[in-house]
């Protein structure tokens, strides 16, 4: 059995304003490594809110949270950030370049961050996950040059550039054209089959979710299927 | 590393609305400018009209108050009782320092005395054709005068060493002389209270800055007033003191009164209220530079503020792409603090430009005969509170932002998209 990545027990979520509705009740799965999943539901049944509390950003919520083996819960804004940082990348609906930086600065920032590795070893691996998505032509372009399509691949190599332990998408092909969805979806099957990257993606995509190796339907804060 | 990638963004972030930040930095250097500027020209005031009295005056005087004996003869009869007298008159002592010399010697050996300076002085007629005009002489020590109360500034006309080497010279009160239709080289009659009448060389005129002053005083060498009065070498009215440390005036008074057996005054004592004048105009240069420097921080905190709004997704995915709500507030306090110290150094440049500019107006009054221009002062204290100033207002102008900054909810952001 390979390894755990991630680990919900028996998460609950609720709203209290103005009043007390539930969102999430007792959410528990797993994630191995190499899974790629899809989280699919109607809108409203909580999905995306699950998303964002297995991604340590959401830390209003009962029940625990493992991600690699280590408990989510009751760490610090700084230590969750870390954690965000090194071991989760994130695709979301919106690219969230940064307009003042070139692309390859966008995609180095986590890196940087991170501090691991010199800037010239980052500005390599970058270089690396923008051929991986054959951007390599836009690498010095400003974000606000490029298309819809070629931003969200932008993101994509900036969730990639720490090898996190797993990506987390919000509806990555949400904001984009049926091409350039099946690009980025092509993008994201290349990286489970050839990468193993583990991957859990919020879509209200059917067609999307389909084709990914697991999907968790989600319907009013509990998992049906 | 970690700091460099948040100089990089925060230098970003400035870039991106260099505008705006432009106009904060400018605030900044505005008000540095102006803060300087007031804070030297202020000074520069002050220290002129301290200089009009602290630099003639001594900060301990010693002489020979006319008074009675305290101890009157039937005290030394009856000394335990009571005496009623009436009608007492000022013993004949004089108005001579007894033992001069050996005070004289006493002081300069003291190592809390900067420098003394004998002086004789002597009420005087200067005779003009049938009319006679009072004055005051005085018998100075021209080199220890010129060193401890700057005698030459107030000598706009003549030579002051002359009175040392011309025998019979006199240097006049401006405004005297000019009664007396006088210049330098004429040769004017003075009588002394004794009835006693000489023929004095006038080598220069002197000007006080305060007219009802350079109507009486006039100056000449100890020796020759000495020879007017008709007295020996070791007649001394007043002993002049200059000490190191100005604040131990009183103390030192009151001792050497003891000691010397002579009376003492101090300069606390002598201007009390001059000292005042002085500290009201700091405070006020002081309060209007400080509340320029806060005027121009509330820009910095506006233009933060709206920086904050404008970049609320970068601000979100730089969270969630793991910088922590401590990084993202270094990011806004580095900018605001490159905006208050890059200002502030501008300031400082600006400050010193303009305070140069108000030294070279030119600035004349027939009651300051050596000022030319207006007085600045340049004290390097001035500079360092500007720029500890800037970067206090910017630092602070900055926090609530950047606090701000870093409380944004990156889920919130995101999903509101």
């Amino acid at each position: 059995m390979s390894k755990i990545i991630l680990e919900a027990k028996a998460i609950s979520k609720s709203f209290h304003d103005p009043v007390t509705i539930p969102i999430l009740k007792e959410v528990s799965f797993q994630i191995t490594k190499g899974d790629f999943v899809s989280v699919i539901g109607k809108s409203g049944c909580g999905k995306s809110t699950l998303l964002y509390i297995l991604s340590t950003m959401d830390t209003d919520y009962e029940g625990e949270l493992f991600i690699d083996g280590a408990k989510m819960n009751g760490k610090k804004e700084q230590e969750l950030a870390a954690v965000r940082n090194e071991k989760i990348g994130f695709v979301f609906q919106f690219h969230y370049l940064l307009n003042e930086f070139s692309v390859l600065k966008n995609i180095m920032l986590p890196a940087i961050k991170l501090g691991k590795y010199t800037l010239q070893e980052i500005e390599q691996h970058a270089m690396e996950k923008l051929r991986l998505l054959d951007m390599t032509d836009h690498a010095l372009k400003s974000p606000n040059q490029l298309s819809g399509g070629q931003k969200q691949r932008v993101a994509i190599a900036r969730a990639l550039i720490n090898n996190p332990l797993i990506i987390m998408g919000d509806e990555p092909t949400g904001n984009l054209d049926k091409k350039n969805s099946d690009v980025v979806f092509d993008i994201f099957k290349q990286l489970a089959s050839e990468f193993q990257q583990t991957m859990l993606i919020v879509t209200h995509d059917n067609e999307f979710a389909s084709r990914t190796n697991r999907i968790i339907e989600m319907q009013d804060g509990r998992i049906i299927s | 590393m970690r700091y460099a990638i948040i100089i990089d963004i925060a230098k970003a972030l400035l870039l991106a609305r260099w505008r705006q930040t432009l106009v904060a930095a400018v605030g900044v250097t505005f008000s540095i400018t102006m803060f300087i500027t007031l804070l030297g020209f202020m000074h520069g005031l002050n220290d002129l009209l301290d200089g009009l009295i602290l630099n003639r005056t001594p900060h301990i005087r010693l002489y020979n108050d006319v008074k009675a004996n305290e101890i009157q003869p039937i005290n030394r009869l009856f000394s335990n009782d009571y005496h009623f007298i009436n009608s007492v008159k000022p013993d004949n002592a004089g108005q001579k320092i007894r033992n001069s010399g050996a005070i004289l010697q006493a002081l300069k050996n003291d190592s809390r005395v900067l420098g003394v300076a004998p002086k004789v002085s002597a009420q005087i007629f200067y005779n003009v054709g049938a009319i006679n005009l009072t004055g005051v002489i005085n018998g100075i020590d021209v080199d220890a005068e010129q060193k401890l109360f700057h005698f030459s500034d107030y000598v706009p006309k003549g030579n002051y060493t002359e009175l040392k080497t011309v025998p019979n010279s006199i240097i006049l009160g401006k405004a005297a002389a000019d009664k007396m239709l006088t210049n330098i080289g004429d040769v004017i009659q003075v009588t002394t209270p004794d009835g006693e009448r000489h023929a004095l060389k006038v080598v220069g005129l002197f000007q006080s800055g305060l007219q009802d002053l350079d109507k009486v005083q006039s100056y000449a060498s100890v020796s020759t007033t000495q020879k007017l009065l008709q007295q020996t070498e070791g007649f001394i009215t007043d002993i002049n003191v200059k000490l190191i440390d100005i604040t131990l005036a009183p103390t030192i008074a009151k001792e050497y009164a003891h000691i010397f057996e002579t009376d003492a005054e101090d300069i606390q004592t002598a201007n009390a209220q001059f000292e005042t004048g002085s500290d009201v105009r700091s405070i006020i240069s002081y309060a209007v530079g400080i509340t320029l420097l806060i005027v121009a921080g509330f820009g910095i905190y506006n233009i933060l503020n709206m920086m904050i709004y404008e970049k609320m997704d970068s601000i979100a995915i730089l969270k969630a792409t793991g910088f922590s709500g401590k990084d993202v507030q270094y990011i806004f306090k580095t900018i605001a603090l490159s905006i208050g110290i890059a200002g502030g150094i501008f300031g400082l440049i600006f400050g010193f430009l303009l305070s140069n500019v108000i030294d070279l107006v030119p600035f004349n009054t027939a009651a300051l005969p050596t000022i030319k221009t207006f007085p600045v002062n340049y004290d390097i204290k001035f500079y360092v509170i500007g720029i500890t100033f800037s970067i206090i207002t910017t630092y602070f102008a900055g926090l609530f932002p950047s606090r701000k900054a870093s409380k944004i909810d990156p889920v919130i952001i995101i999903r509101g998209k």
